[in-house]
């Protein structure tokens, strides 16, 4: 198979970070007159807006599978942090605010520090990937993703030779994200990833999908996206990434770790223990069609795992 | 209310959860993965028409209105109606009948062995609600349908290890089943005690 590599991109595909910024100031003024206009109804806020991220060019590693349509993978969503339903994001996301982001860099890096949204944005062309998106839980989508390689990102901070893995956290503001209130998960969110598969080529730091900007509920305005990878290893609105010489406790793994182990590759051979990864559900289809090793993404990722037990490092 | 109207009117009302799962299913306000939402609909409503059936007792003795214990095996097989949606959607739309699949479930998964033997256990109460099972069983009847404290519970059980993490919903179903219970055992200590003063008297 030939993989396709990102470098036929150059500067103007570029999208520049300013009209990245219009977009999403367009998109929460957008969110503030359709809340204000629906009044709290079951309509998402954010999927009133659409303004396209200029010009993104499609990037490599796509699948020409059926894309699930943006209605549902805005409003069918896993983020605790807005509530445990499904519709709860859609709902309560609007409460989040994007402007004036910052990331901290920590840890095992030589170069640390807060970093602005734009300065984490800026160098990187942003390119479409459409990626499979496996969940947990047993259903699936395809989703159109905006991003750009979490490797690039991480070299920038340079790594030092103790950084063996790397850990993020989303947001902790219960304020902003009302779901926090409760002590579902002991927020806030951490995801981690070993080394490799953060520098993986697969591996994106996504901005937005279908062409805009990420509406709330989708992790705004970065998160991460690992595609053969269980959904919840792709954490949302992110806020800190820290370079560790020690595997990181993911959330899931310390709410209940024999569930959710640090890896938790997509995988048909392991079973939850509560139920069969062996099917999943594509959202918008009837029948369940089988879950793929990887989730379809074995070529790319298999050499990872070589001569591990993925029984035992699920 | 007219007695002879209170059956019909309950018929109803016990009917419309079915037809508002219908109609949002009709118009596609499901979401995004309507199969989902439709069996997590049914197991619900098999849970809470398990747990109306157990207030009719205790409503009675409190309001001293019969009329709620005549509605009670209507409930009561509505409670088995919701369950038999519930199974044939996990059996047709989760497993499409692939029967190996379903064995290894049932085997594998505690969460499904006890939805299923909360289901079997149902079913005896189903076939001896009739009135000849009841005059044909006697005394056994009431000491078979005393199960239906135990499927309740079951079914709490089922909902409890289904859930991934909030187990907030599954809990306020089990603190109401334990209120329904514990007022069951508070009755039986106070009739224990008003008999054996009448012994003595």
């Amino acid at each position: 198979m030939l993989i396709k590599t990102a470098t036929d991109l150059n500067e103007s595909d570029v999208t520049p970070f300013d009209i990245y910024q219009q977009r999403r100031r367009f998109l929460q003024s957008g969110i503030a007159i359709a809340g204000a206009a629906i009044g709290g109804s079951l309509l998402s806020p954010a999927a009133s807006a659409s303004l396209p991220l200029g010009q993104v060019k499609p990037g490599p590693f796509s699948t020409d599978e059926e894309k699930t349509p943006f209605e549902d993978v805005s409003s069918y969503n896993n983020f605790y942090e807005f509530g445990v339903d499904k519709s709860d994001p859609a709902r309560n996301a609007h409460k989040l605010q994007t402007d004036s982001w910052s990331v901290t860099v920590a840890g095992e890096v030589a170069k640390p520090g807060s970093y602005t949204l734009e300065d984490i944005l800026k160098p990187h062309a942003l390119a479409e990937r459409i990626y499979r998106l496996r969940c947990v839980e047993g259903w699936s989508m395809v989703i159109p993703w905006i991003g750009f390689p979490l490797a690039d990102l991480i070299k920038r901070f340079e790594p030092t030779s103790k950084a063996k893995f790397v850990e993020f956290e989303t947001l902790y503001d219960k304020k902003q994200m009302p779901g926090q209130r409760r002590h579902v998960l002991d927020w806030p969110y951490r995801e981690g990833l070993r080394m490799d598969e953060a520098m993986h080529p697969l591996t994106l730091i996504a901005v937005g999908l279908y062409g805009n900007v990420l509406p709330n509920q989708n992790g705004a305005p970065v998160r991460l996206v690992v595609p053969w990878k269980y959904g919840f290893k792709s954490i949302k609105s992110i806020v800190k990434i820290r370079l560790r010489e020690t595997q990181p406790t993911s959330s899931w793994t310390k709410s209940a770790p024999q569930e959710y182990g640090f890896y938790s590759n997509v995988n048909p051979n392991v079973s939850h223990p509560r139920w069969s990864q062996k099917r999943e559900r594509r959202i918008g289809e009837l029948r369940k069609r089988k879950t793929l090793m990887f989730n379809g993404y074995q070529e790319q990722v298999a050499s990872l795992y070589t001569g591990m037990d993925l029984k035992k490092y699920f | 209310m007219q007695k002879q109207l209170i059956k019909p009117v309950v018929f109803i009302a016990c009917l419309l959860p079915l037809i508002v799962l219908g109609w949002q299913l009709y118009a596609g306000l499901l979401g995004a993965n309507p199969i989902d939402e439709v069996a997590d609909s049914t197991g619900e409503w098999t849970l809470r028409f398990l747990l109306i059936t157990l207030t009719a007792t205790p409503l009675k003795r409190l309001f001293g209105r019969a009329w709620t214990i005549r509605i009670r095996r209507m409930l009561g097989l509505f409670a088995f109606f919701y369950v038999c949606l519930h199974l044939l959607t996990y059996l047709w739309l989760d497993q499409f009948f692939d029967w190996g699949e379903i064995w290894l479930d049932i085997l594998d998964r505690p969460f499904i062995t006890l939805g299923m033997l909360a289901f079997v256990l149902l079913l005896p109460l189903v076939i001896t609600s009739n009135n000849f099972m009841m005059r044909r069983l006697g005394r056994n009847w009431k000491r078979l349908h005393r199960l239906a404290y135990v499927i309740p519970a079951l079914g709490v059980l089922h909902f409890w290890w289904l859930v991934k993490a909030d187990v907030l919903e599954p809990l306020v179903y089990g603190v109401v089943l334990a209120i329904l219970l514990g007022s069951r055992i508070k009755a039986g200590f106070a009739v224990k005690n008003t008999t054996q003063e009448g012994c003595a008297s």
